[in-house]
């Protein structure tokens, strides 16, 4: 069959000398299609290896086929509850990852927006300050002040409170500088034909604004969504209450349980719920691809 | 700011105000918390501390474990920012190419972005495994015996491994959207004055392409010190012993395990400036970046 | 309907950069006066001062009797039109005219009426649930004509609205413009670069150059008597021919040694600035004055000589029908073709 193909595709090229070019495209797409793979096959593996039950597993490592006990891997994920105390399961945990995500990108976004129309359409003495202590946020991030961070939300009795877990993930001021870039890209007629137009700050903001930056929060949203969704360190530190863990802190569990060694650990329910802790934010990042990719690199201009 | 910007002067504060008070307390307190508590060393019960000076500081520059966290950082960082930008380049250049299925290839090389570092780790753990992980068994039929946890460079092997993996989407993302916002004219002019395709890419492209390779630098240094917390945690599975750990790891065992606060802030300090570095090497940049534009 | 008056209207930025030195005018109600001058000359900043866009910071402006410094521009009773139409882009056309209305609130009867009118007068009638990304550029500019008509202003202002469209539709956009505002009896301010513009609009012109107002007067005034070298160059094209020469009272000479016989002389004597519009001259085999033609370019209607009078460079615009070409010829002067300009200033003599 190989056979077949190539010297027919040899039989055109002798035929037509300008077929050549087409084996340097097959070489781009072999390069692609190898990458693709490179992606691909560990997630798919996990996947597959959701479907065995755990003694196959620890035996022979992770699986390439496909068995018949992923009903009971993804129950066992989702609905038993598991940890010390008993009191957190799958479900559970995809509610908090969804509360983290989803609040962490709602806020940002309304803080964000707020703080970048004040020093981009005001004239405000104070504004070049203001986005200066603004923009310092930008160099730091959270894991490098991680322990005073802790100490400040312990002495604000914030720990295990959704509080505690998603506004200090907002004091970085990613959004507020994106947003401020965007606005600083809409014509400065816009607000000018809006003041002849009778309208004042709130009007301006409500009608003219918000409306325009649609596509912006959206791309904001599906970046921040995912970025909340995959805090790890943070949650871990200030959720030592199992009701409040989301998906991504219930991975530190089953490495904990992983590494004790004392029983068969239970491979296949944690293959279960890596796919489910993943399903969410890949599905967001490859349904809404084109807000995201926008999102992400014009967030550097 | 605007020309015709509005002159309230009330509003805008309010507008400022919930930006403000939440950098404030969870920004400039903790950071200014973490320069204070770098002077002072900590009882060890709790009760009280006493001030050092900079003795948090020398006792860095002498202790090996952090010494050997610091070299090791400085490897793994480049390793996995050198590893992970060439592959992006090379898969974004070949996307940028193709004809055909190109919206497809975009799909399949940047959807690992959104699978949280610690996920991305415990996949690691599993393909990595010392008895049973796959590319462990893979490798011992080559006859090397792969020890994930016990020997140092394997488990540093599976961190960079992992690491690379998770970053190679962002920086694929960016390249392709470098590449695409090269004119089509300067590409119609550098075919006509050269015919080699490899020496148009070296000549043309590559040097076009330097401003987003910098600002990815910078942001992949970035990755490579503080989002690889999760991979790191995972695969050594919360007990870092004798494993190698890159800075801001030792940051959480130092405080979080070790209860050395004041050693942990000097270590924060230290990480502070680091990243200021960069800030200030990528803000002379973005200046000369303007022109590129 | 209102005549505006400017009273030493002056701007200058936080930075101490004097945009717009103080300046007066005066528009009588109707008049459709066009700024113009290079860019950065400060035509702009002026209107917006108008508009309330930018504050004024020193002098008073006048709309109707009313001093509007310190009057937000929503309350100005303007219209304005820009360059880029500054169009809501997530509104549809109808919106786009009704937004300042409704921020008066007026009721939505009202405003849908004056809008049909509107839309009525700029053959919009078809696209008022379009959005402006579904327009072409010359409806785009017909849409924000149409805002600034809805709002029945004491005034409009127009800031460079034609320069992003096609020479054709500029033409005639521009006859539209004019038609209209005849019509609405309306005040009006504009501002361009183009001389062409200004030339075939204004009731008056105000050329401003460096901040500083040139000259006002009518398109005749300015092109005929122009009040400095900047006017001069600046309207009419192609610009005026500029030498450099001396006078003595009675007659002026060029450099290079050739004498304007008859033409007059400025009552200053030593150096000064002598004017010779392309279009006063006429070919003469026996004219006075020997002119060495380098470049004959065909402009169809027109042809262009390019060449050197007494060693200065000169250029001659012919009819299409009066043969031309290179090599040595003689021209003389039609009557009142000579301007003098002082030698510094360039102010006229």
């Amino acid at each position: 069959m190989a056979d077949i193909t190539e010297s027919r595709i040899a039989a055109q090229s002798t035929a037509h000398p300008a077929k050549r070019i087409k084996w340097e495209a097959v070489g781009d797409h072999a390069i692609l299609i190898a990458g693709a793979l490179l992606m691909l096959v560990p997630v798919y593996m996990i996947f597959a290896s959701s479907s065995w039950n755990d003694i196959t597993l620890h035996r022979e490592g992770l699986q390439f086929g496909f068995s018949d006990d992923m009903a009971n891997n993804y129950n066992a994920a989702l609905f038993e509850y598991g940890g010390f105390t008993d009191s957190v399961n799958g479900v559970t945990m995809l509610a908090n990852s969804l509360i983290l995500g989803i609040g962490f990108a709602i806020g940002k976004i309304i803080v964000g927006m707020m703080a970048a129309y004040a020093i981009v359409y005001f004239r405000l003495r104070f504004a070049t300050l203001a986005f200066w202590m603004i923009f310092t946020t930008l160099l730091l991030p959270l894991e490098v002040r991680i322990l005073p961070s802790y100490e400040v939300i312990t002495w604000m009795n914030l720990g295990n409170t959704y509080t505690g877990l998603i506004v200090p993930l907002i004091a970085s001021a990613t959004a507020t500088f994106f947003f401020r870039q965007f606005f600083m890209s809409v014509p400065e007629e816009l607000i000018e034909a809006a003041r002849i137009d009778g309208a004042g700050p709130v009007k301006f903001f409500i009608d003219i604004l918000v409306p325009l930056s649609q596509t912006m929060i959206a791309a904001m949203f599906i970046i921040m969504f995912v970025f909340g969704w995959n805090q790890y360190l943070w949650p871990t530190l200030i959720t030592t209450d199992e009701s409040l863990f989301t998906l991504v802190r219930g991975i530190r569990q089953i490495m904990q349980a992983y590494s004790d060694g004392s029983t068969t650990p239970e491979y296949g329910e944690a293959a279960a719920l890596a796919i489910i802790a993943m399903t969410p934010p890949v599905l967001v990042v490859v349904f809404f691809q084109s807000w995201f990719v926008k999102g992400l690199t014009e967030s550097d201009k | 700011m605007k020309r015709a910007a509005f002159g309230q002067i009330g509003f805008p504060i309010l507008l400022l105000i919930p930006q403000l008070v939440i950098i404030a307390i969870f920004f400039y307190w903790p950071a200014g918390y973490a320069i204070q508590s770098s002077f002072y060393l900590q009882d060890p019960f709790g009760f009280g501390s006493t001030y050092v000076g900079v003795d948090n500081y020398t006792r860095l520059t002498t202790s090996r474990t952090y010494l050997s966290s610091f070299w090791f950082t400085v490897i793994f960082t480049t390793l996995v920012t050198f590893f992970s930008l060439a592959i992006a380049l090379l898969l974004a250049v070949k996307a940028d190419k193709v004809i055909r299925g190109a919206k497809t290839y975009r799909t399949l090389l940047m959807w690992v972005y959104a699978i949280a570092p610690p996920v991305a780790g415990l996949m690691g753990v599993m393909l990595f495994d010392q008895s049973r992980g796959n590319i462990t068994q893979l490798l011992s039929t080559f006859g090397y015996d792969y020890r994930l946890g016990v020997n140092y460079w394997d488990t540093a092997a599976a961190m960079i491994t992992v690491s690379i993996w998770k970053q190679i989407p962002v920086n694929f993302i960016f390249f392709l959207s470098g590449l695409q916002a090269i004119p089509r004219s300067v590409r119609e002019a550098a075919m006509i004055d050269n015919a080699s395709g490899t020496s148009r890419f070296w000549d043309i492209t590559f040097p076009l392409l330097a401003p987003t390779g910098f600002f990815l630098l910078i942001i992949n240094i970035t990755y490579a010190l503080f989002d690889t917390f999760g991979i790191v945690d995972t695969i050594v599975k919360g007990e870092p012993g004798n494993n190698p750990m890159t800075l801001v790891y030792r940051v959480f065992v130092d405080g979080f395990r070790g209860g050395d606060l004041g050693g942990s802030s000097a270590q924060s300090v230290v990480l502070m400036v680091l990243v200021l570095i960069l800030t200030v090497v990528q803000f002379r940049f973005l200046e000369r970046r303007i022109h590129y534009t | 309907m209102a005549k505006v008056k400017l009273d030493g209207v002056r701007k200058v930025y936080p930075n101490g950069v004097e945009a717009v030195e103080p300046c007066h005018v005066d528009i009588p109600d109707g008049e459709l006066v066009v700024l113009v001058g290079p860019s950065g000359c400060g035509k702009s900043t002026l209107l917006r001062m108008v508009a309330g866009l930018e504050e004024i910071t020193d002098g008073t402006l006048h709309i109707g009797d009313t001093v509007m410094n310190d009057v937000e521009p929503a309350n100005r009773n303007i219209a304005m039109v820009f360059q880029n139409y500054a169009l809501y882009p997530h509104m549809t056309v109808a919106k786009n005219m009704g937004y300042g209305l409704k921020n008066r609130g007026l009721p939505k009867t009202e405003i849908a009426q004056k809008v049909a009118e509107a839309a009525k007068m700029l053959n919009l009638e078809d696209y008022l649930n379009r959005r402006p990304s579904q327009l072409s550029g010359g409806q785009r500019q017909r849409v924000a004509m149409g805002r600034a008509i809805v709002r029945s202003p004491e005034l409009f202002l127009f800031d460079e609205p034609l320069s992003n469209l096609d020479a054709k539709l500029r033409n005639q956009m521009r006859i539209e413009i004019r038609a209209l505002q005849q019509r609405l009896g309306v005040t009006a301010m504009y501002v361009t670069h183009d001389q062409v513009e200004a030339m075939t609009l204004a009731d008056r012109i105000i050329v401003l150059n460096a901040g500083r107002i040139e000259q006002i007067g009518t398109p005749a005034e300015i092109y005929s008597q122009p009040a400095s070298t900047f006017v001069a160059s600046f309207m009419g094209a192609p610009p005026m021919n500029i030498f450099t020469g001396t006078s003595d009272g009675q007659q002026a000479t060029l450099d290079g040694g050739l004498s304007l016989n008859g033409a007059g002389a400025p009552s200053q004597t030593g150096k000064i600035q002598i004017g010779i519009r392309p279009e006063d001259v006429a070919l003469d085999p026996s004219g006075p004055l020997p002119f060495e033609v380098d470049i004959v370019e065909e402009l169809g209607a027109h042809r262009l000589l390019h060449g050197q009078l007494s060693g200065q460079p000169f250029s001659v615009s012919l009819n299409k029908d009066e043969p031309a070409s290179t090599g040595p010829t003689k021209i003389a002067l039609k009557p009142g073709a000579v301007h003098f300009f002082d030698a510094e200033a360039g102010r006229r003599l």
